[in-house]
């Protein structure tokens, strides 16, 4: 009640103070010149995982208040395996990727708390992407994690060839590679990819390219370096069908080749179904339901990824109107402490007036955060 | 059923709370918004406010006028006026008095009171930099927008002529002109007006250049393709869709330009060449400084018109500068 | 690329075209001409003797004629007899460029190594204390009236001040140098101090602003995140990746400074007394010297001209987007 007579006036005041708090502690934390390794060496929950993300709150602190962009997310990357990530816009999948990568819009968005433990095979060590200072983090990103940003048209900067970005990625990554190899390598990387005439494009400009093209190209410049897990942000939204299945065959045959983890961020649940092994729904921050992708598209449990399944097109006999819940994600500023969803739920129940349902294992591998499970445990198995 | 009704409508209630919490804002309030979050932009309005008032209600307090002259009883010390005819044959001028209770800016060179001058010298100025820029602004969102929307070959020559006009250098330029209406005999009161319509002309080609380059790119937009095909009429497609789009742009360009305006004016009229005397302007009133005596002692006869510059177009530019980032969501936080 | 060129040059020369005549009309619609201004302090001048003068000055033919006139000088690389100086105006023109062209071109050096960095740090450490710092400065220098800032600058520096540097005139007077020995250099440079610190800072601002906008647009591209996700050191972000980038606007407004700086020098060297090509402007439209005013204005009518050009082809060579027909 006190809070709400605040006028908006002192609101925005309180809220420039507490940003311009927060502001400065990061600030205090990027100065700080040598980090010991101990602090953040760490270990993991378990070895056979590439990357953990563990109870991870990444917020946005703007004007009108602090976006939980993410709120509580918990989720592993085994070695070998495709995690699918997926929602609709603005849930936070994106987020996720750049807290990963640790390039999220400083001093605005920070990773509040939360361990995101990755494990150094080459090193044998496990770190925590959280505390690893920028030097350090410099060395992972494009070398053992990799990102493929979903604007193919803007990724690539205008106004250096394909050739120098991608040599400039492998060089960074293997200093002591001599000039010519670095080409080579860039060649036969734009090769891998699928591109013909790749001689000719390494000397081209990126406007030269087509859509797809470029794609390609970017997904050559992530994997240039045998990254260890590669971060697909949805790879294939802004291109068109034929290409999107070429590109989706492309990534699944090099992550073969090369071994590595890809964790695919995407709208499309049936990129997800050809592509996954696990997936994770997120829904406005949190994480709302997650499996197999058996367990997910066979025995979806929670409400939205329920409706999620049924708004997909070819679930639907023709003729039939498109299924669409209801609503919209609700702002992430103050969220309430109730299951976010259920302004747009059509199976409310009383217990959902109560705090957020936490995520409840119904199998082994398959969790869900929803009151309406509570007693489904092992109601999957079956 | 019963059961279903309830939720859906405890849902809509849900749905409607979550619609009070958000505060819903016009384009123009957000607009209004943002501007006032910038600090800068707020300070320039002040002292923008402060400048109107005290050029324009200023005189209507202030005892004297611009072209007033005081007078001095050298032997008593005695200050007179002009109208005090018995006293004036025993005075000599009051020139650069000091700061006192009287003139609070003390007396100039030629005996004027230099803070009415300063209220009738900012007067012109303002005046200049409003009218100049309303006649820029006309012809060059004219022909800009013609040149814009119709491109081929009316395009081709306007942008010819704009380059011309660009390219004449803008001082040497004013001080031909300016010899010329000299020449012609033009009293002062009328050459101010000449000289502000003359610099609006001059001053139409930047304009017309960003007009048209901003058309050009709003003609390549999706929706006024989706016009295109509409058929929509012509008339509705420049007012409807076209003008409410360039006015951020124009807004923006009219109160950068004004203070522009000023600054030129006041070099102008430094170098004799702008406002003349016995009218006051900012800019003659510094030229002072160039006798070295007023330079070393009489700060306070050159300072406080140059300060007022100063202080006026940094308003402006703080407004136009805080306007274009309200204008354009995309610079926002 | 040479079709463009070429095409541009010509069309330059039509827009130069323009600019002379619209220039000598003007210049020559003075009702007082040259020789009523030399010749009216002398008594003994009848107008027969004045007519018989302006005969010689070419004054006594009508406009188109006069235009015509000196339209075929310039083929002839002769743009007429200064009347001031009653010598060639290329000969003037050579004489007191350097003068100009040194101040113009060292301010210009300056302007761009303060704006360039400073206008990056800002866009750097946008919404903080420099930033804010930097923005309030800026606003300032574009604000300020140079005529005033000049004497401001000559008060707190020059003779009534603090006594540190002279505040006009491009040698010391009554000091003579015999050859051109290193304190000449030396005296010439603190002549030019403040001068050129008037033209850096009330001319540095636009170009910083620029610089910070367009650094600011840059660094929040999709391929900037690109290059810090592949491992990029932010070093390298700023002063590779994002710099190319921004270096495209900044070339154009670059470009049309140089013109900008030469007909501020007619404002410039008044105030302080250089003896350049502006100074000499100023007094001779005074004095109406046609000859040597169409020069003068001509030259920075080609300057502009030129300076767009070759910002238009620096930007398609910086910007392989661009491509020029």
């Amino acid at each position: 009640m006190q809070e709400k007579e605040l006028t908006t006036k002192q609101r925005l005041r309180s809220i420039k103070k507490f940003n311009a708090r927060k502001y400065r502690e990061l600030k205090r934390l990027r100065r700080r010149r040598s980090v010991p390794v101990s602090e953040y060496t760490t270990q993991m929950a378990d070895p056979n995982n590439l990357l953990e993300i563990d109870d991870l709150h990444t917020y946005f602190y703007t004007d009108i208040g602090t976006v939980k962009a993410i709120d509580g997310v918990t989720f592993q990357i085994p070695r070998g395996k495709t995690v699918g990530v997926v929602g609709e816009s603005g849930c936070g999948k994106s987020v996720t990727s750049l807290s990963i990568m640790r390039i999220l819009q400083e001093p605005q968005g920070q990773i509040a708390s939360g361990a995101i433990r990755y494990n150094q095979l080459a090193q044998n060590r496990a770190i925590d992407l959280v505390k690893t200072p920028l030097k350090e983090m410099q060395k992972i990103r494009g070398g053992e994690i990799s990102m493929i940003f979903q604007e193919p048209m803007t990724t690539l900067n205008p106004v250096f060839t394909i050739g120098k970005q991608l040599d400039e990625a492998i060089a960074l990554h293997s200093k002591k590679m001599p000039k010519k190899e670095v080409a080579a390598r860039s060649v036969e990387m734009l090769k891998l990819v699928g591109i013909a005439n790749s001689e000719g494009v390494y000397k081209m400009y990126p406007h030269e390219l087509s859509g797809g093209m470029r794609q390609r190209v970017v997904i050559a410049m992530a994997l240039a370096c045998n990254p260890n897990l590669i971060i697909a942000d949805e790879p294939t939204t802004a291109l068109d069908v034929t290409v999107q299945a070429q590109i989706l065959d492309l990534l699944r045959s090099l992550k073969e080749k090369i071994n590595a983890s890809i964790m695919l961020i995407t709208h499309d649940l049936g990129v997800v179904a050809e592509m996954a092994d696990l997936v994770v729904v997120m829904y406005a921050g949190r994480i709302v339901e997650q499996g197999t992708v058996q367990d997910i598209f066979h025995r979806p449990m929670h409400p939205y990824t329920i409706g999620l399944m049924k708004s997909r097109p070819n679930f639907v006999e023709s003729g039939d109107r498109l299924y669409s819940i209801p609503g919209n994600v609700p702002s992430p500023i103050d969220l309430p402490n109730y299951c976010f969803f259920r302004n747009r739920c059509s199976q409310c129940i009383a217990a959902c007036d109560g705090a957020y349902p936490p995520l409840m294992a119904v199998s082994d591998t398959h969790k869900v955060a929803c009151y309406l499970c509570e007693n489904a445990q092992g109601k999957d198995g079956e | 059923m019963e059961e279903k009704n309830t939720v859906n409508t405890q849902h809509q209630a849900a749905i409607d709370e979550l619609e009070k919490n958000q505060v819903i804002l016009t384009p123009g309030q957000l607009v209004m918004r943002r501007f006032f979050r910038n600090k800068l932009a707020v300070i320039g309005v002040c002292i923008l406010v402060f400048m109107i008032l005290f050029c324009f209600i200023g005189p209507l307090f202030y005892p004297y006028s611009e072209t007033e002259l005081f007078y001095i009883n050298e032997e008593t010390g005695e200050q007179i006026r002009m109208y005090e005819t018995e006293k004036l044959k025993t005075a000599i001028l009051y020139t650069r008095a000091p700061m006192s209770a009287e003139h609070w800016l003390g007396t100039d060179d030629m005996g004027y009171d230099v803070l009415a001058r300063l209220m009738y010298g900012g007067q012109i100025s303002l005046m200049v930099g409003f009218v100049v820029v309303i006649v820029e602004m006309l012809i060059g969102v004219t022909l800009g927008g013609v040149a814009g929307y119709y491109g081929g070959k009316i395009d081709m020559i306007i942008m010819r002529l704009v380059e011309i006009f660009v390219s004449i250098p803008f001082i040497p330029l004013m001080l031909i002109i300016s010899s010329l209406l000299i020449s012609m005999k033009i009293s002062p009161s009328v050459k101010i007006y000449y000289t502000m319509f003359i610099m609006g002309v001059i001053y139409w080609a930047g304009v017309a250049r960003m007009i048209r380059g901003n058309i050009l790119s709003l003609r390549e937009m999706e929706y006024m393709q989706a016009a295109e095909a509409a058929g929509i009429r012509t008339s509705r497609k420049i007012f409807r869709h076209l003008v409410p789009n360039v006015m951020p742009l124009i807004i923006v360009m009219a109160t950068m330009d004004l203070g522009g305006v000023i600054l030129m004016e006041s070099t102008m009229s430094y170098l004799g060449i702008g406002v003349s005397a016995p009218f006051a302007s900012w800019g003659n009133m510094v030229s002072a400084v160039t006798n070295d005596a007023i330079m070393r002692n009489f700060l306070n006869i050159w300072v406080p018109p140059g300060l007022c510059i100063l202080l006026t177009v940094l308003a402006f530019n703080f407004v136009g500068d805080g306007l274009r980032d309200a204008f354009d969501p995309r610079m926002k936080r | 690329m040479r079709q463009y060129i070429i095409r541009r040059i010509l069309i330059s020369l039509i827009v130069l075209l323009g600019v002379s005549i619209m220039l000598y009309t003007l210049i020559r619609l003075m009702p007082s001409d040259y020789v009523d201004m030399s010749t009216s302090s002398s008594i003994n001048m009848t107008d027969e003797m004045r007519e018989n003068i302006r005969a010689l000055y070419g004054l006594d033919k009508g406009i188109v004629e006069g235009y015509i006139d000196w339209l075929g000088g310039i083929f002839r690389g002769d743009l007429g007899m200064s009347l001031m100086f009653r010598r060639p105006v290329v000969e003037v023109i050579g004489q007191y460029a350097p003068v100009t062209f040194t101040v113009a071109f060292i301010a210009l050096v300056f302007q761009v190594l303060i704006a360039i960095p400073l206008g990056i740090l800002a866009a750097k450490k946008q919404y903080s204390m420099t930033d804010y710092t930097i923005v309030t400065l800026v606003f300032i220098g574009i604000s300020l009236p140079i005529f005033f800032f000049a004497a401001i600058l000559k008060r707190i520096f020059g003779f009534y001040g603090l006594n540190l540097l002279p505040i006009s005139g491009m040698l010391t007077a009554r000091v003579n140098y015999d050859g051109f020995t290193f304190a000449k250099f030396l005296d010439y440079a603190k002549h030019l101090i403040l001068p050129i610190t008037c033209f850096v800072i009330t001319g540095c601002g636009g170009l910083l602003r620029y610089t910070r906008t367009n650094m600011l647009e840059v660094l929040n591209a999709d391929y900037i995140r690109t290059a810090r996700a592949k491992g990029v050191p932010e070093r390298t972000v700023i002063y590779s990746h994002a710099f190319r980038n921004t270096l495209i606007p900044i070339i154009t407004i670059v470009g049309s400074t140089l013109p900008s700086l030469f007909s501020g020098a007619a404002i410039t060297e008044g105030l302080f007394a250089l003896e350049g090509l502006g100074n000499i402007a100023l007094r001779a439209s005074y004095m109406a010297d046609v000859p040597y005013l169409m020069g003068f204005n001509m030259f920075i009518a080609v300057l502009t001209v030129a300076g767009f050009l070759i910002s238009d082809i620096l930007y398609a060579a910086a910007d392989p987007r661009v491509r020029l027909s």
